[in-house]
């Protein structure tokens, strides 16, 4: 009965409202893993620099 | 129900990004060391760090900081493409399916990258050309993603037989056109860069795994108690 346990197709008028929080999530992840030159490095360079190794390790371009 | 997937994934997602960095912490931190080692003792004795804005300690803590952060992120936007994946393309049991996607979501967003342009440590890589090796690196990231897209179409139609070459030719393309970026110095030791980039793709893989598990996990507890 596992297999039964999928429920419908969730159609996409309910999902569109939800796009909204991509831009958002994708807001953050540049601020972890790109912004070598953007907003916090300008600021300081701080937020940059602490999540230095982070940045090496999950494989995006660094420095 | 949107609602519940999605907090499901930024749960899964955090608990993901909290494990690949004690993985990396475990892991990647000592190769990071012996390069930020090499990449000093080529800047010359008067080359001074006193200044640095964060020390190695607090780059190690911003470690987790990054993973776990980063880990939130891929979360949610795993659970939106669960929420419209799910009934359309992929496994009907909805466990085996998040752990499907997990695995597509790892070859397209982290394998498929990887490949063409793979993670550098401290003291690799040219700063004059960061912009250019960012945006072909999200170019073969957005590759990857739509070849993935292109093969969750063509095996609902045709299977894998015709599904895999599908992904394999547009992901092969993308390798051959797009330019190559060899920024490594000659005297840089291979046995560390290679190191280096397999800890990096073993975190990643540790990310994306326990996503797809704990998010799985999730939907069994919640299916139970409803």
């Amino acid at each position: 009965m596992s297999q039964m346990s999928s429920s419908p197709v969730i159609p996409v008028r309910t999902l569109l409202p939800w796009s909204v929080a991509v831009p958002v999530l994708l807001i953050v992840a540049y601020l972890v893993t790109m912004d070598s030159a953007g907003v916090l490095a300008s600021s300081g360079d701080f937020l940059h620099e602490l999540m230095h190794d982070g940045r090496h390790l999950l494989g995006v371009p660094c420095h | 129900m949107i609602k519940d997937f999605f907090l499901r994934g930024l749960g899964a997602g955090a608990v993901a990004g909290l494990l690949a960095g004690l993985f990396g912490f475990l892991v990647g931190e000592p190769f990071i060391d012996q390069a930020i080692a090499i990449e000093e003792a080529a800047a010359g004795a008067g080359h001074s760090h006193a200044d640095e804005l964060v020390s190695r300690g607090g780059q190690a803590f911003g470690l987790f900081l990054a993973t776990t952060l980063y880990g939130i992120v891929i979360g949610g936007l795993f659970a939106l493409a669960y929420a419209f994946v799910k009934g359309r393309f992929g496994p009907a049991n909805g466990q085996t399916l998040a752990v499907t996607l997990a695995a597509g979501g790892f070859l397209a967003v982290v394998l498929v990258p990887f490949l063409k342009y793979p993670g550098n440590p401290p003291a690799v890589g040219d700063p004059d050309t960061i912009g250019q090796r960012t945006v072909l690196y999200l170019v073969m990231l957005v590759i990857g993603l739509l070849a993935l897209g292109a093969g969750a179409v063509i095996h609902r139609r045709f299977g894998w037989v015709a599904a895999v070459p599908a992904f394999l030719v547009i992901v092969g393309v993308a390798y051959a056109v797009l330019p190559a970026i060899q920024e490594v110095p000659a005297e840089f030791p291979a046995v560390l860069l290679w190191n280096f980039r397999v800890s990096s793709l073993g975190m990643q893989a540790v990310l994306w795994g326990v996503l797809g598990s704990v998010f799985a996990l999730l939907s069994a507890r919640q299916r139970v108690r409803v």
